[in-house]
């Protein structure tokens, strides 16, 4: 048969149930793929595939997991030094999940340090390099685990979305990325950006793929109480036509701002779907640009009481200092923490504190009131809102780590998504200057089959080839 | 112009351990006095990546107590962050409520309540002195087995106006938890802690003057002695011209003083905010009806009860329903229909409480019944009221049946038959100058003749018995 | 606008140590994404109400039925410094702040 690594998760499972292909084999094959890459893609490769059962739904077919996934046993450091060698005594309930379905783990992708950042150069452990053309970043802030994916390093993987961190990655890196319905997936055991925005999903080659690794992470979980009954389970697309579909372009996340190569491939793939069947027309978030406004207060606010755990008492990097305990902690803090955190957690702090709540913090919750009720508004009349996944392709390293908010810019059209608690997925849609770019379709809260099935028409249609990437 | 007098104005701030099973948002077991740190999960030692879940049985014991306190009970309420870095504080925040918590308003007793909410204890601290891990510092050792131990904090208006009320105040409270059966409400052990809110105002005003908060009172004599000395010290300062300063306040048990706890340029700043990881908590009518349904009676409920339906003066019904265990006991003994009930309760509160020396009836050798029976005894003329008191002191020492002690004893009251008689006379015969005094009209020398009597019956003979029969013989 | 001495008070709050140069360099940038953020005072949104929970639903109950705990090697096994079964710490010097 064929490269075996040129198989999607699907197909290979496929292959391995049909007996037409080695579990132990596949596993052996991406883990020495894994231990020689060069994009610094992967922060920990297993040693030795696990027993696996080939009539288990995912037949033994690995994935990788963005490092702040909590693997029992496994370093598990959220990007941070702060975390360096940290290796917990459980596993998050996703990974289980996947591990139960079949699923072996093969590694641990880089990330932004504690997923804050949109190139994955915020890490802790070096940066990684986008497959397309190593001297780009790979979007963040799941990049390892988008670059593993796109480079054929990983058959797939999963990330996490708190502003666009599977999207823009996947997107940047050309795979398909969908960050689900807010309560979709357990948070349980993934190291904590942004609590109430925070979610896991698939990163994967094709629609396909994401829509079989989805149907394994989804569920209630009772140890995660903001987590919610998938109302059915996740359906594999099948969908060549869109008929009937309607599909709404909001003029805020549309024109400014956008790169003119991703507005031409934008603009291609509506053409598309109209001949698919679609019908599309402007809708309107009046408060989409002012997302990113309140994305920036309420995520580092909660994030910086997620990350004030990190005190260097129970686990982690410990840095004494000679004057007690306030010392031990603001040393410890200093070091472990990169210079985004440190920002994010100063800017957090800043808008909780006495004096600021309300200005800030209070009126980020009440634009996020807004953004909902926008999305709510649009979703009477069409069924999916579409936008540019990231306003630009793959920038290079180094180019926007002096001007924060011209990195946060990357999130423009994927940050009012998680504030509404919605699912929306990215997928390939060409290529312009050489480079991926991404397509993005929003749905409604529980969407997620429709939107996988959509995806899939496009998918089709587009014809999009990374085998580049992989070579 | 003569200084006004300053009025005590205090509050308190009352943290209770529930005795749940488990922790409030993990299911680690409780525990008291266990090796350190073998009741963790990656919940309570705030690992990362997980999440709380919050303990149902928690929420229903809260109910019960914003019930048995009169409170309203918030249909939703809000879990919030409370941010301060401190080693016993795992997450550097506690989980607890702010704005909207679990039980607004109610009253106990005199004192208004503010708030009932939720929230979780802290870590344990020890203090070890140096060691040589950490150079050149002092250091403590942490232990997470206490840390996540669900809390109620009850917060009072500043109603109460004096130490000693202040105290009695607790011990009512006290006594209502317990009697509700959500904590153990034990002040060594620290189920039950309270900090006080104390300040001065002139006397009548409606002023609220500075406040200070005191911590570290952890007995009711403590509570009272802290409070009285803060109070203390605020008036002297005001009758100095100074003011009250805005601070926190430690009580060293040892030598009485308090001392400031933070340093003033470090103002706190808790950085409140709704808690992500759980939603709203709501109870349902169904919840407030199955906690009403786990109310027992409480102290006051009971009081009036006594009175309206036993007839019991106020004070005799108060002292019964207020001490932990002792209505039940009082009416086991009414149970028995051998004592009316205000008689019983006098015995109970007086007699007994006396032969007792202040000790728990209930937890006495004395078994209600038992009394009951001697009071009927006692009310039947079976037995004189001094022999009563005899038989009453042998059961609070030994216990036992009444009936049994009277015979075994011989205590039985003497009827009006022959035997008094000849008791009589005999006593008239051995005290002739007695029975003269009483012939010439002296009528107290009749007491001479009766203690005869009694020293002869041991206290078993009807004093006005043997009067009718000394002033018979004497023909007086 | 966040100026040096705001950064010092919120990097206490938050336990950072910065050097001086940092803090200079932390006020600018910063001031820098606050000017975009504070576009948002510019919306009326006097009667709007807060979202903290994007989806709508009541907090899950647990029942009080204990689970495994980890051992106390588990607990300890990861801290930077540890003495007679617990996690040892420099003694605060005073009470929570
Ligand atoms: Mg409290
Ligand atoms: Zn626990």
């Amino acid at each position: 048969m064929s490269d075996p690594l040129e198989l999607t998760g699907a197909q290979a499972a496929a292959a391995i149930r049909a007996g037409d292909l080695d579990a132990h084999e596949l596993f052996e094959a991406y883990r020495a793929r894994a231990a020689a890459e060069e994009l610094n893609a992967f922060t920990w490769v297993g040693e030795e595939a696990p027993a696996t059962d080939p009539d288990a739904p995912l037949a033994g077919v690995p994935f990788a997991a963005k490092d702040l996934f909590c693997t029992e046993g496994v370093p598990s450091q959220a990007g941070s030094r702060i975390l360096e060698g940290y290796r917990p005594p459980y596993s998050a309930t996703v990974v289980r999940h996947l591990q139960e379905a079949g699923a072996p783990l093969l590694g641990k992708t880089n990330q932004d340090e504690f997923a804050m950042g949109s190139s994955t150069e915020n890490s802790g452990y070096g940066p990684t390099l986008n497959p397309w053309d190593r001297t780009r970043v790979p979007g963040g802030s799941s990049g390892g685990s988008a670059a593993a994916v796109a480079a054929g390093l990983a058959p797939w993987a999963i990330g996490t979305d708190t502003g666009g961190s599977i999207r823009q990655p996947a997107a940047l890196c050309g795979i398909v990325g969908l960050k689900p319905t807010y309560g979709a997936v357990s948070r349980y055991g993934m190291i904590a950006f942004a609590s109430s925005l925070d979610q896991a999903g698939p990163l994967t080659r094709d629609v396909t793929d994401a829509a079989l690794l989805l149907r394994h992470m989804v569920g209630q979980d009772p140890n995660d109480s903001t987590s919610l009954p998938f109302p059915d389970p996740i359906a594999l697309p099948t969908a060549q036509r869109l008929d009937g579909l309607r599909l709404g372009v909001p003029s805020e996340l549309s024109s400014d701002g956008i790169a003119p190569g991703v507005r031409e491939a934008f603009a291609k793939t509506v053409s598309l779907a109209e001949e698919l069947g679609a019908s599309v027309d402007e809708t309107t978030l009046p408060h989409a640009p002012h997302a990113l406004a309140a994305y920036y207060l309420i995520a580092p606010a909660e994030a910086s009481a997620n990350l004030a755990r990190y005190d260097g008492v129970r686990y982690g990097l410990r840095v004494d200092g000679d004057d007690g305990l306030l010392e031990m902690y603001t040393r410890t803090r200093a070091q472990g923490f990169g210079a985004e955190v440190k920002r994010r957690i100063m800017l957090g702090t800043y808008a909780l504190s006495e004096g600021y709540y309300d200005a800030y913090y209070g009126s980020a919750q009440k634009v996020r009131t807004k953004i909902a009720d926008d999305f709510r508004e649009a979703f009477d009349r069409f069924d999916f809102v579409i936008t540019p996944t990231s306003p630009t392709v793959a920038f290079t390293l180094g180019e926007k780590t002096d001007d924060p908010w011209a990195m946060y810019l990357n999130d423009y059209c994927t940050v009012p998504v998680p504030l509404a608690g919605l699912p929306a997925i990215s997928i390939p849609n060409g290529l312009s200057e050489g480079l991926p770019v991404g397509f993005h379709v929003i749905g409604p809260a529980f969407s997620e089959s429709r939107l996988l099935d959509a995806a899939y028409a496009l998918e089709q249609a587009i014809g999009f080839d990374g085998a580049e990437a992989r070579a | 112009m003569s200084t006004p007098e300053l009025e005590a104005v205090i509050g308190l701030e009352v943290h209770v351990q529930l005795a749940t099973r488990t922790k409030m948002f993990c299911g680690c077991p409780l525990s008291f006095g266990d090796p350190p740190n073998v009741h963790t999960c990656p919940v309570c030692l705030a690992l990362p990546g997980a999440l709380p879940v919050l303990n149902g049985r928690a929420v229903h014991y809260g109910v019960m107590v914003g019930l048995a306190l009169g409170c309203d009970i918030a249909e939703r309420s809000i879990f919030a962050r409370k941010q301060y870095f401190y080693p016993d504080n795992p997450k550097a925040y506690q989980i607890s409520q702010y704005e909207t918590p679990l039980c607004t308003g109610g009253h106990l007793g005199e004192v208004d309540i503010t708030r009932v909410h939720l929230e979780e204890d802290a870590a344990k601290l020890v203090h070890i002195g140096t060691s040589g891990r950490i150079h050149g510092a002092d250091a403590s050792i942490v232990d997470f087995n206490r840390g996540g131990t669900p809390l109620i904090e009850i917060v009072t208006e500043p109603d109460l106006r004096s130490a000693a009320q202040a105290r009695e105040w607790l011990m009512l409270l006290r006594s209502t938890l317990r009697q509700l059966g959500v904590s153990d409400v034990n002040m060594d052990e620290g189920s039950l802690r309270a900090d006080a809110n104390v300040s001065v105002r002139p006397a009548g005003t409606d002023a609220l003057g500075t406040k200070t908060e005191l911590k570290n009172m952890n007995s009711f004599r403590f509570l009272e002695r802290g409070i009285e000395a803060e109070l203390q010290r605020q008036r002297e300062r005001i009758a100095s011209g100074a003011e009250v300063q805005q601070e926190t306040l430690h009580f060293d048990p040892q030598s009485g003083t308090l001392t400031p706890l933070r340093s003033k340029e470090e103002a706190q700043d808790y950085r409140y905010f709704p808690e992500p990881d759980l939603p709203p908590l709501e109870v349902t009518p169904a919840m407030v009806e199955a906690a009403r349904a786990d109310l027992p009676e409480l102290p006051a409920h009971r009081q009036q009860r006594y009175e309206a339906e036993l007839g019991l003066n106020a004070e005799t019904a108060r002292l019964l329903a207020f001490r932990e265990g002792l209505g039940p006991w009082f009416e086991r003994g009414l149970a028995t229909g051998a004592a009316e009930a205000q008689t019983l309760a006098t015995w109970i509160t007086q007699d007994l409480a006396a032969a007792l020396g202040g000790a728990d009836p209930a937890g006495s050798k004395v078994e209600p019944e038992a009394l009951a029976a001697l009071v009927g005894m006692v009310n039947r003329k079976e037995v004189t009221a001094s022999a009563g008191k005899a038989v009453l002191e042998k059961l609070a020492a030994e216990g036992g049946d009444p009936k049994a002690i009277v015979e075994a004893e011989g205590l039985g009251a003497m009827g009006d038959g022959d035997e008094l008689e000849g008791l009589v006379q005999a006593a008239i015969d051995a005290n002739p100058d007695a029975a003269e005094k009483i012939r010439a009209g002296k009528q107290q020398a009749v007491g001479a003749i009766i203690g005869h009597v009694m020293r002869e019956t041991k206290g078993r003979a009807d004093g006005g018995e043997v009067s009718r029969i000394v002033r018979e013989k004497l023909g007086v | 606008m966040i100026d040096r001495a705001q950064v010092e008070h919120v990097a206490r709050l938050a336990r950072l140590a910065l050097d001086e140069s940092e803090k200079d360099e932390m006020a600018r940038e910063l001031s820098g994404v606050l000017e975009h953020i504070e576009k948002i005072s510019e919306l009326d949104l006097g009667d709007v109400p807060p979202t903290s929970h994007v989806v709508d639903v009541t907090t899950p109950l647990r029942a009080d039925e204990p689970t495994a705990c980890l051992t106390r090697e588990q607990a300890l096994d990861q801290a930077p410094a540890t003495q007679d079964g617990g996690f040892l710490v420099p003694s605060p010097g005073a009470a929570p702040a």
